[in-house]
Parts: C-alpha cells; structure tokens; sequence
C-alpha cells in the first residue's frame, strides 16, 4: 500500500518537472514535436533506471562500508556520464534499431538533472531496494506523461498564428506550463 | 577597458538565465522566497569562480580527449566542497535548498562557461568570466525571487544566513497576496511574464533603431 502511495505521489502529486522543476532543459528543448517527446521520455526512463540501481549499488555496497558517504555527488556524476556513453555504444554496436530511435537524446540525458535528482533523492529518503525501483521508474514516467501531453499543447500553440510577437517561443511556453502545472496541483489531495 | 567587457557580457548580454535560457532548474524552484534565491546565488558565484579557475589552470595540461569527465569531476568536487561548508556554517540554508544544492553539478551555466571559456583563456580572464556570469545568474534569480516573494506573501523579508536573524521584513499589501506566486505554477508564470518584458524591450529597441535608420537614409 505504501509503494502504491509512493507511485502515484511520484508521477503525479510531485511531479518531477511541474512541481520539482527537475528536467527543464529537455522539457523545454525537445517538447516540439510528439514523437521526439515520446522518445526522450523512453530513453529518460530506461537511463533513470538503471543508474539509479547502480548508484543505489554503489552507495550501499561500497561507499556506506567504507565510510565514504561524502563521495556520493561525485561518484554517481561519474556513474551517470559513464553508464550513458556505455549505452550509447551499446546500442550502436548491437540494437541498431533502438539507437536510431532514441540515440540523439542519449547525450541530452547526462545534463539531465532528473538523473542525478533520483539518484540522490534515493539516498536523501533511506529508501529500501523496494522502494527505490518503485521511485525510479515512477519519476521518468510521470516525466513522460508530462512531457507528451505538453508536446500536443506546444504543437497546437505553434501552428497557431496569434501568440503576440514578445510571447512567441520560450515566454509562451513557460506559461502554458504555469497552466499545466496548476492543473497537476489538482493531484495535491491524492495521496 | 577589455576586461570591463568580459564581466559585462556576462550579466547583460550574454545573460545566463535570460537570453541563454541555461540552468533554468535551480531559477525556478529556489525562487520562492528572496532568501534561498540569495544563497543559491551565492553558492553559484562560489561553484563558478572556482571551476573557472582551476579549470583555466589546468587547461594546457588537460588531454582534449577526456576534457568533459575531468570538467566533471573538478565541478563535483567543488560542489561537495561548496555544500560541505554551508552545511557546516549556514546549516538552515543548506537545508531549505535540499538537493538543489548538489544539482549545481548539473546546471549547464557551469559546464557551458567551462567549456565556452576557461577551457580557452588564461586564469585572469576566466576569473572575470565566472564573476560576470555568476553576477547575471544571481540578479536573475534574486529578481525572481523578490517579485513572487511580494506578491505571493504581499510583502518582502530576507534573513542572514550565518546568523539566522532577520534582516528585514517589510509586510506592504499582506491583505492583497496571490498566494498562486509563491506556488510552483507561479514559478513558470512569472519566468515566462519576465522574458517576454524583456523580449518586448528588446523588439522595441530593434523597431527604434531600424525607423532612425531608416530616417536617416530617407534624408539621404
């Protein structure tokens, strides 16, 4: 019951864009067509993932035993950046098909705060291995949700001609999410 | 007269948050009261004078190859370093940024000016750079956080973080607050109100210059 709770807070009632302001770049960079937000928001979660439960391994098995709590932020910054370019070669090498589909956004991710933000947040709450994969799958999908439902908003926005001249691009699309993210905090009494 | 214009480019023109649009996170959810927004500025300032440096220093030495992951570990370590102090001295500040706080590794402000600059220029130039940039990220936030701070609570206070005593605390409209500012959803709105102000003022400026100019070769 309580990872039940601990889901629907983390895609909906928390949401990492709208409310922990969490993968704005990509939000904002790759939401202008439907298809590349559906892409960014698959390769997020599968990079989300995994590095959560390597950084979650690490932390545990390595860094708590040898008392070397304070080399967290520096080892999973690595992790992250190394795991990524590890997947990309991967992918390149075997699953050429997966690559061509979400190999451009592959980069994007390791400046994507939502990576490092789970992977803290992980360790910031105790969470239990349980939880910890409930929470790391969550969070990229509550990304998704967000960033797919917003892409149809911005596409319908940008082949409207009306938005007046000092609003047009990034101005418009803040508040269009100012109004999404009032619209989540109607999720707030959920949980 | 030339290092004046490296400091300058940073704040104005090359505006980090404004005109670059980098490091939109932190701007946007360390905003809600005026005093967060300070410290996080200031931590920012701290992070980028210190990566710029080193990083500069080290710039002849550095194999191009593997620049990005040794960039990355400098950045780390000077955060940790950075969070290890203010959690030791500003202990309550530390706490109310949370996990924005380690998030600086990946504020694009910090990897861009890296790369962009220090990896370039000599230590002199790059120290200019950081104070530049990190001067136009603080005002960013800083205004954003004083004009939601006013009026989402109706008023404006800020408290000393060494000291956790109140500097001021100005209460101007309490009984007319709109409490939606101080809300996540009143992050995006008043970031997305400010730049198209300042789009306007820019266009505006364009409009001028072109009918002066274009007076100019009527007259002609």
């Amino acid at each position: 019951m309580e990872l039940v709770t601990l889901i629907i807070s983390a895609i909906f009632v928390s949401n990492i864009v709208l409310v922990r302001f969490l993968g704005i770049c990509p939000f904002l960079g790759v939401s202008k067509k439907t298809s590349n937000a559906i892409g960014m928001g698959l390769a997020a979660t599968f990079v989300v993932f995994f590095s959560s439960l390597l950084s979650f391994g690490l932390y545990h098995l390595v860094l708590k035993p040898l008392n070397l709590e304070y080399l967290a932020l520096l080892s999973f910054i690595l992790i992250i950046a190394s795991f990524v370019q590890f997947v990309e070669m991967f992918f390149k090498k075997f699953v050429p098909v997966l690559y061509k589909a979400l190999g451009i956004y592959l980069p994007l991710i390791t400046t994507n705060c939502v990576v490092l933000g789970v992977a803290l947040d992980n360790i910031n709450n105790g969470f239990t291995f349980l939880e910890m994969i409930a929470y790391s799958i969550s969070v990229p999908i509550g990304f998704t949700i967000v960033l797919v439902v917003f892409s149809v908003m911005r596409e319908r926005l940008d082949s409207l001609n009306k938005v007046p001249a000092p609003f047009k691009g990034t101005a418009i699309a803040l508040i269009t999410t100012a109004l999404l993210a009032l619209a989540f905090t109607g999720f707030a009494g959920l949980v | 007269m030339k290092k004046l214009n490296i400091v300058l480019e940073g704040i104005v023109k090359n505006n980090t948050t404004f005109v670059a649009l980098l490091g939109l996170c932190s701007i946007l959810a360390v905003s809600s009261n005026l005093s967060d927004a300070f410290g996080m500025g200031m931590a920012v300032i701290l992070v980028l004078i210190l990566t710029n440096l080193i990083i500069s220093l080290i710039r002849k030495i550095t194999p191009n190859d593997i620049r990005i992951p040794v960039f990355i570990v400098i950045i780390a370590s000077v955060v940790t370093i950075i969070q290890m102090l203010m959690q030791a001295f500003t202990p309550d500040l530390a706490l109310s940024l949370g996990v924005y706080l380690p998030l600086i590794v990946v504020n694009c402000i910090i990897m861009a000016r890296a790369e962009v600059f220090a990896s370039k220029n000599n230590p002199l130039d790059s120290l200019l750079d950081a104070v530049g940039s990190g001067i136009g990220y603080f005002l960013s936030i800083v205004a954003l956080a004083a004009l939601r701070e006013l009026l989402g609570t109706g008023g404006i206070s800020f408290t000393n973080p060494f000291t956790n005593s109140e500097v001021f605390n100005l209460s101007l409209f309490p009984q007319y607050r709109i409490g939606l500012f101080v809300q996540p959803a009143g992050a995006f709105l008043m970031l997305g109100i400010m730049l198209a102000v300042i789009n306007a003022i820019q266009i505006g400026k364009t409009n001028r210059q072109a009918k002066s100019s274009g007076a100019t070769v009527k007259k002609a």
